[in-house]
């Protein structure tokens, strides 16, 4: 009954990181689309709310942020377009946390 | 000239997941042909804006951020970046561009634009302000 959480706002504008990252059951998944992606930025504020989570941050939104692979926090898996509909057709739900 | 202002223009979204970022430097640059004396402000979310390296080719977006680049050229070279903000995101002036302008009073030397500020600075900055822009 797994859930993938999507998360597209900043968690430095916003609540939505913060409230998706603490609902989360285990096995769900979160990823990090938009300016979500500056929510995996390692030595950020924000970085302690992803542990123990199982993370994933859209490729294309990081590069047009101008942040690089190795900035991000340990163990977070950067996917395509194609990793996205994966992380859609893998999980029963998906919950958008607009 | 004592009819020249001081206007600041205060940057407080990241870039591309609103239109704040982009819409702020259309009137920079529009304002910059009124000769006023014009600083840029970076808070918050908005010292994404100035990240080095920006690619975004696969979103599908216009790349504004070489822009940044040219407004040494319009005379504008006070770019306060503030400290607090770029710390709590995981950011150091590294990750930002290098941003510069040519003094023409001293045989056009290369200077940087950005100067690292902290709130308290950057809340008397604004205090000395006649115009305050926010983006």
């Amino acid at each position: 009954m797994a859930m993938l959480h999507l998360v597209n706002k900043s968690p430095y504008d916003g609540s939505s990181l913060n409230t998706a990252a603490s609902i989360m059951k285990s096995g769900d998944k979160l990823l990090l689309i938009e300016d979500g992606v500056y929510g995996a930025i390692k030595n950020g504020k924000s970085a302690a709310l992803l542990n123990g989570l199982n993370v994933s941050v859209l490729g294309p939104d990081l590069a047009a942020r101008g942040i690089s692979e190795d900035r991000l926090v340990d163990g977070v898996t950067i996917v395509d377009y194609a990793g996205f509909v994966d992380l859609v057709e893998a999980n029963e739900k998906v919950q958008s946390w607009l | 000239m004592s009819d020249t202002k001081k206007f600041m223009y205060i940057n407080r979204k990241a870039p591309y997941g609103t239109i704040y970022a982009w819409e702020s430097l259309e009137v920079v640059l529009i304002g910059a042909a009124f000769e006023q004396d014009v600083s840029l402000a970076f808070l918050d979310d908005g010292v994404f804006q100035l990240t080095r390296g920006q690619d975004t080719r696969g979103i599908g977006m216009k790349n504004f951020s070489p822009t940044y680049a040219a407004l040494g050229d319009y005379e504008i070279n006070k770019i306060y970046v503030e400290k607090e903000s770029l710390e709590e995101r995981g950011l150091t002036l590294d990750d930002l561009q290098h941003l510069v302008w040519e003094d023409e009073d001293e045989d056009y030397a290369e200077k940087d634009s950005i100067r690292l500020v902290s709130r308290t600075e950057l809340g008397d900055l604004m205090a000395e302000q006649d115009v305050l822009f926010n983006f």
